[in-house]
């Protein structure tokens, strides 16, 4: 029974067993904000890392059949400013630019000329609620080879008619579901929805949804992450 | 290691010289640790958990909300919902990597027969509840842990599992799908996560107190290993 390498007195053991507790003054740390911050943004980056390394390309979002649908009236609108930046819709166009073989602006009717496709899917909000929605639209990849994109650049970055912009991982944008959606619920896009075309990728966390699109540009370089990436939310967020 | 009833790597020290005392080896030092790591890290995404929880304090529909909740800001971390994203993000994965690190030290080494609850075990809790909230007598202790704490650390670590597989729900829904549609989709895999901080809470609570109770040797032997005169000794 008596295998053990020392005896010890419990006097000297307490005080010197305290001291095993120092380590955890390392967490210390993360109450100094210079040092913290870094910290934190090396841990979101982290986690964005690993999502980014389990997406699965060719996995399919759930959809769901028509009696599962959020009814139109209770999907919450969801602004950062305003419902209705009074987009002209009569002269809207969509600036395309950047990696591109034919940059230029394009008509809704151009994007509505690709095939579309139409599902239920759910849309999660950061907050932590859901809805689901119908929602219509061309897929981004279809219009991304209509325009002659470089499908090797690394991001889509999106801006919108209240300022509003987004980045997007050219794997998600790739995805079959994402769609550059001008419908919900078979109808055109109301104007707080983000009328006449918006971002719609079941894959993706809520505010990466981009309403109002004005422009589009296929890059490798960001100018930023986007609107609230840039003031610390995760900048993939995929789901 | 003669006695059968010792896990195996249970040690005994030989009395010091002139001391009454004897101490027996609980601990060892990747249990101790991950212990510590985890700690910290769970009082991490439990504040951090309820910062982000704030921003929708429901489990209804967004339209129109009906608040389940309002959590004192006071009791949460990160000063805005992006801010709690930022902790929980982040020392989720110290989290992870303890929990995991834990489980797979006490596979390997075996040390999980002195925590594990098992069939064996259940005739004795009842007594042990009798003794503790309705003042029976106190069950004989033959071994490092008594049925009850056994079914409590048990349990403990399953509810970890717990809270990182519905965790990873809410980051990744749609990759993690399958998982999802097994605890009813997202919007239920919120439920359970809330549910399991909730039972966590009542473990840490009932933890806490039975440690005061027991006093500073017991809480000694979480640092340095050794539980000094445990009762179970012959």
């Amino acid at each position: 029974m008596t295998d053990s390498p020392n005896a010890v007195s419990a006097k000297s053991l307490n005080r010197r067993e305290l001291l095993k507790l120092s380590p955890l003054l390392i967490f210390g740390a993360f109450a100094i904000p210079r040092v913290r911050d870094p910290l934190l943004t090396a841990g979101v980056a982290f986690s964005d890392w690993a999502s980014a390394r389990w997406f699965r390309r060719n996995h399919l979002a759930p959809t769901f059949g028509d009696s599962d649908l959020t009814p139109l009236d209770k999907f919450y609108v969801n602004t950062y400013d305003k419902d209705d930046p009074e987009v002209d819709l009569e002269n809207w166009t969509l600036t395309v630019t950047g990696d591109v073989q034919r940059p230029g602006e394009y008509t809704l009717g151009q994007v509505q000329s690709l095939p579309k496709f139409t599902q239920n899917t759910r849309h999660i909000c950061v907050e932590g609620w859901d809805v689901i929605g119908r929602f219509g639209g061309a897929r981004i990849t279809d219009f991304l080879q209509h325009v002659g994109a470089n499908l090797n650049a690394k991001f889509l970055y999106v801006e919108c008619a209240d300022d509003y912009y987004e980045s997007i991982d050219m794997a998600t944008a790739l995805h079959s579901q994402s769609l550059l959606c001008y419908e919900m619920y078979d109808q055109p896009l109301t104007r707080e929805h983000g009328a006449p075309l918006r971002l719609r990728m079941p894959a993706k966390i809520g505010y990466k949804q981009a309403k109002y699109l004005t422009t589009l540009r296929v890059t490798d370089v960001l100018p930023k992450a986007g609107y609230w990436e840039d003031q610390g939310y995760p900048a993939y967020y995929g789901l | 290691m003669a006695e059968k009833d010792f896990t195996p790597n249970r040690f005994v020290a030989p009395r010091a010289a002139g001391s009454r005392f004897r101490s027996a080896y609980e601990h060892p030092l990747p249990v101790r640790l991950c212990h510590w790591l985890n700690t910290v890290s769970l009082f991490v995404m439990a504040a951090s958990g309820l910062r982000i929880f704030r921003a929708f304090p429901s489990f209804g529909a967004k339209v129109p909300q009906r608040d389940f909740l309002n959590v004192p800001a006071s009791l949460t971390l990160g000063g805005w919902l992006g801010g709690g994203l930022q902790w929980h993000l982040t020392f989720a994965w110290l989290y992870i990597v303890t929990g995991v690190t834990y489980l797979g030290y006490q596979i390997l080494s075996g040390n999980f027969r002195q925590a594990l609850f098992v069939p064996r075990d259940v005739p004795g809790v009842w007594p042990m509840i009798r003794h503790y909230f309705f003042f029976g007598y106190k069950p004989p202790q033959t071994e490092a842990y008594n049925p009850l704490q056994k079914m409590a650390y048990t349990s403990a670590i399953l509810l970890g599992a717990l809270s990182f597989l519905t965790g990873i729900v809410l980051f990744n829904p749609v990759q993690f799908s399958f998982l999802a549609s097994l605890m009813g989709g997202f919007h239920w895999a919120r439920v359970w996560h809330f549910g399991v901080l909730g039972a966590l809470v009542l473990f840490v609570v009932g933890h806490l107190v039975m440690v005061v109770l027991h006093g500073w040797n017991n809480f000694m032997s979480m640092l340095s290993g050794w539980k000094r005169d445990p009762e179970y000794l012959p």
